[in-house]
């Protein structure tokens, strides 16, 4: 059983892949993270010897990320909030902040839609 | 894109040369400005400054956090009160 940065690996998946689930480490970063160990990306989860799980493992510790990483950024959004920009509104109103449209779509950050009643039909 | 490195940061030139007076001087004076493009430097700290938002000057007190942010981020030009409903309720 593969436990790195308190998260259980998948056990039949390749390294690569497998790393990935742990958050904040992506492909590209799982990659750099086996060849600078020289272990081979095939090599399944399961397959890895305590060396190279150790190995890996102090190559993540160099790296942030689980609560770290999440916590990192909800401070940058905190900050962004406090100081009153532009960018802190946006995420206190829960709208987009790139400047993409929203008058519709942007469902993501809107979240479900929210119907609002119907207008009256105009009675002659 | 991001600005090129090579060069500093923009800051309005007569506004730069304003804010460096201000902070020599330790005037509390509120600087007007219509430059809202210009890059808060850590010269600006402590400084309120009135940023125009295309109707009137709003004041930004800044702060340690702020530099590296653009003056307009902090004088939002468009005023959303939220979508009808009851307006007895929404008086603000």
């Amino acid at each position: 059983m593969a436990r790195i940065a308190g998260i259980d690996l998948p056990k039949n998946k390749r390294g690569v892949i497998g790393l990935t689930y742990i958050y904040g480490i992506g492909k590209s970063t799982a990659q750099k993270i086996l060849l600078e160990n020289s272990i081979d990306e095939n090599i399944k989860v399961q397959d890895w010897d305590d060396d190279q799980i150790g190995l890996i493992r102090n190559t993540i510790n160099a790296i942030k990320v689980e609560g770290a990483l999440r916590s990192e950024i909800q401070l940058n959004i905190k900050r962004l909030m406090d100081i009153g920009c532009y960018r802190g509104v946006r995420h206190r109103a829960g709208l987009p902040l790139r400047g993409q449209r929203t008058k519709n779509n942007s469902r993501t950050r809107k979240g479900k839609r929210k119907t609002v009643a119907n207008k009256k039909k105009a009675t002659k | 894109m991001s600005r090129s490195l090579k060069k500093p940061p923009f800051v309005h030139y007569k506004l730069s040369l304003r804010v460096l007076a201000a902070q020599e001087t330790g005037s509390k004076s509120v600087l007007k400005t219509w430059s809202r493009s210009s890059t808060i430097t850590p010269d600006f700290v402590g400084l309120t400054i009135a940023v125009h938002n295309g109707n009137k000057f709003i004041p930004v007190y800044v702060t340690e956090n702020m530099v590296g942010h653009k003056l307009g981020e902090f004088a939002p030009t468009r005023n959303f009160r939220g979508h009808g409903g009851n307006k007895k309720d929404k008086r603000r």
